[in-house]
């Protein structure tokens, strides 16, 4: 038999042009584009090549008053007094011209976080797009989605999303505030902010009142003082754990409602009889997506142990095939690490894993020389006790544990301080159902994970945060209910 | 042939569950991968040497094969390097054109054999087909396997058959058919897949070709999976060999990097991929054309035998 040659995909990258990002941003207020009180910018990067992409304005104390007061305007001038079918033309509106734009977009949110364009692609822009189409629909059927009840919406929104997903987020955020008829002011992540951006340009072009949609930039201390500003009705945040705790300290005794997407460690479970082939792929699917900064990534396993070794050999053997490079390359699974601090954390909690005595395992992949990049890795034997199984890495670094038995995966699982998302993965429907209602998570996966749907509710529970995302329920956080 | 015949064991059964949706998915990550370049180039060469170019109709006649057997030898001779395909697929009757067509070069004779494609007839007349194929020069033998019987639950009966089939080709390497489009599932087509190589198959094989669906990426992921088990278990190599409905040279490399992602390198070779197609070589002839001269050339520069 002749030698094997390697047949190696050759690059395949997606042109940068499309993105069409200009030298400096401004802050959108009161529906124009306009310079910050601070007069201060800060740098946004491209973490896989470490270039400087654009400069944002940061927004100062003033501007955030500005803007506040812009959304509070737009609320008591048009918005609350709009026919509710009215919204919903600019909402569906705002969805169209994100499919028109979502090539530009795609590749903004690659260049900007460092994710696969594959992934940005085909998995974020046409996500958040069919958020704001299905917030569409509920905008004039609201008495429908809270039957023999009367809601009116809060008023003034303040919103704040984090860089794993950054458009949509905003589109998480946005599309339900506005159905049900609140104006908004939201901060993007300072090291993701240019999706958000361009999304403003869309409501722009959407043509929607000026002041119902505010877009101000900057780092946390923005973020702190729309939370403490005393004419929001209500704070949705999605990001740490920890700066959810500096909200709710923030607004307690405040007439502000509050929502909080927090931090996970969540628990896929692999039983003895899954389907393995595809297990493995939801495993991988699980932790590596999109760098496997996701707040519900599936970052403990759980496999039992009849089926470790096997599991786990054919799991490295998969590992060994991702492919780690340019995020604007179409055939990268694993992109860049979102920030040169982001890996640091990540590199210090594989330095902890190893101290702790785990055995770690890594993709023999090459990394790129510039950027921020991290290979696909492994902990195995792995306790409970082990802080990388307690604590979120939020990047692609694995734990796997194993188990005996039915209580004792359940009793595992439930052993976090997080409670946002699960897996489950075996042949029997009984025991998905047994199981799944033993596991105080938001979300539970049966024989598959990371799989989103705007008609599907997404939250947490314990340090995971509150409140929900998505779906129907996701209307609730922003309506109140009055007497008829 | 090496060894006695295997005896049914039934634990060859025990296989882990499919997942439809889960394998569905798996395969359309392998219909995002962008080839493009000199990657598409070796590509399409590749496809090229792993077909298997097929003509099984009632009207064939030895006409018919030896114009595709030239067809088989110069695929396009206006490009020069190509490689020739890996095999002639036909019935029994006309292996012995075929083989006189071919003499001299590297391309094998493949003959289906066994009752196909229905496979509705006793032991002894598949065993008396297949020898006729073996006898007439056959390289390769592809049979179809009793899905009657293995529908009814009678593993062991298949199992047998394919066992005593492959004694039957004595050098000639046997291609087990599964006929995926009759199992009606992919865990019946992973067990299908484990009987038939447990049983001595040196391929395994998707499709007849005139049952639909035929060959399809997701029963051909899992046929892949069935191989990747067995040669971590055993540290021996199975062929694999998707048939029927793969018509186009952008779903043939689709095709190769599923198995490059799920078998490796070491199986994009045509002495363990193969392609049962008609009409795949011209449209690959055609993007290699476009991709050597610049532009896309009408249909009407490639011969259609």
């Amino acid at each position: 038999m002749a030698t094997i040659k390697k047949w190696e995909y050759s690059p395949a990258p997606e042109s940068k042009e499309p993105a069409a990002i200009a030298n400096r941003y401004e802050l959108f207020i009161n529906g124009k584009w306009v310079r910050p009180t601070s007069r201060n910018y800060f740098n946004s990067i491209n973490p896989a090549t470490e270039e400087k992409l654009s400069e944002i304005a940061t927004a100062n104390e003033a501007d955030v008053n500005k803007a506040v007061q812009a959304a509070r305007q737009a609320y008591d001038k048009y918005w609350k007094k709009l026919p509710a079918a009215e919204r919903a033309k600019y909402i569906f509106r705002i969805a169209r011209i994100m499919q028109e734009r979502a090539r530009e977009l795609a590749v903004t949110e690659t260049l900007d976080g460092g994710k696969p364009i594959r992934e940005s692609r085909d998995f974020d822009i046409p996500t958040a797009a069919n958020h704001f189409f299905y917030y569409a629909g509920w905008a004039d059927k609201l008495n429908f989605a809270f039957p023999n009840k009367k809601v009116n919406s809060l008023g003034v929104v303040g919103q704040i999303t984090p860089w794993n997903f950054p458009l949509l987020m905003a589109a998480w955020k946005i599309a339900p505030a506005l159905a049900t008829g609140n104006t908004v002011v939201l901060k993007p992540a300072e090291t993701t902010s240019l999706t958000t951006i361009k999304l403003a340009e869309i409501i722009q072009e959407a043509d929607l009142p000026p002041g119902v949609v505010n877009v101000i930039t900057g780092a946390g201390q923005t973020g702190a003082w729309l939370t403490q500003h005393s004419n929001i009705d209500k704070i949705a945040f999605t990001g740490s754990t920890e700066v959810g705790r500096i909200i709710q300290r923030t607004l307690a005794g405040t007439h502000k409602k509050l929502t909080l997407e927090l931090g996970g460690k969540g628990a896929n479970i692999i039983f003895e009889d899954a389907p393995i082939d595809q297990a493995v792929e939801g495993v991988i699917n699980g932790i590596f997506f999109n760098q496997g900064h996701v707040c519900c990534a599936g970052s403990r396993v759980y496999v039992q142990e009849s089926i470790a070794k096997k599991f786990v050999q054919q799991l490295k053997n998969r590992i060994n095939t991702l492919l780690v490079g340019d995020p604007m390359d179409k055939n990268t699974d694993i992109g860049a690490i979102n920030s040169a601090q982001q890996l640091k954390t990540i590199q210090s909690y594989i330095k902890i894993g190893k101290a702790e005595g785990a055995d770690f395992f890594e993709s023999d992949c090459a990394l790129p020389k510039k950027g921020f990049f991290c290979k696909p890795s492994v902990f195995t034997n792995v306790a409970q006790s082990n802080r990388i199984a307690q604590e979120e890495i939020f990047g692609p670094v694995l734990c796997i544990l194993t188990f005996r038995t039915d209580e004792e995966v359940i009793e595992k699982a439930n052993n976090s301080p997080y409670g946002l998302s699960a897996g489950i993965w075996t042949d029997k429907g009984a025991r998905i159902f047994n199981i799944s209602k033993q596991i105080r998570a938001g979300v539970i996966w049966a024989n598959t994970y990371n799989l989103f749907d705007p008609t599907s509710p997404f939250g947490g529970y314990k340090e995971s945060g509150f409140g929900r995302e998505g779906g129907l329920q996701g209307l609730q956080p922003y309506v109140q209910f009055v007497k008829p | 042939m090496t060894g006695k015949k295997p005896v049914f064991n039934p634990q060859i059964l025990n296989h882990p569950p499919v997942e439809q949706t889960g394998v569905e998915e798996r395969t359309v990550r392998f219909t995002k991968r962008s080839i493009k370049g000199p990657s598409k180039m070796q590509g399409l060469h590749m496809v090229l040497s792993m077909i298997d170019l097929t003509t099984l109709e009632g009207k064939d006649t030895p006409g018919k094969v030896s114009q595709l057997c030239t067809k088989a030898l110069h695929l396009h001779d206006q490009i020069p390097g190509l490689p020739t395909v890996a095999a002639i697929c036909v019935y029994p009757s006309m292996v012995s054109i075929a083989k006189k067509a071919l003499k001299g070069s590297r391309i094998n004779v493949a003959s289906v054999a066994t009752a196909f494609p229905s496979g509705q007839s006793s032991l002894r007349i598949k065993l008396a087909d297949t020898r006729l194929a073996v006898e007439a020069g056959a390289d390769e033998v592809d049979m179809v396997i009793s899905r009657g019987k293995f529908l009814a639950g009678e593993y062991a009966y298949v199992f047998d058959e394919i066992a005593s089939v492959k004694e039957a080709c004595g050098t000639a390497r046997l291609k087990v058919i599964l006929e995926t489009g009759e199992l009606g599932t992919l865990d019946q087509v992973r067990k299908a897949s484990s009987i038939a190589i447990a049983a001595g198959a040196d391929f395994i094989k998707t499709s007849t070709g005139k049952i639909q669906p035929a060959a399809t990426l997701p029963v051909t992921l899992v046929m892949l999976e069935t191989i990747r088990e067995h040669y971590h278990k055993t540290g021996k190599k199975v062929g694999m060999k998707p048939a029927g409905g793969i018509s186009k040279s952008k779903l043939a490399l689709h095709y190769l990097v599923m198995v490059k992602e799920t078998l490796g390198d070491a199986w994009l070779d045509k002495h363990w991929f193969r392609f049962g197609a008609s009409s795949l070589a011209n449209d690959v002839l055609m993007q290699v054309a476009k991709e050597t001269m610049g532009n896309y050339q009408s249909p009407a520069y490639f011969s259609i035998d």
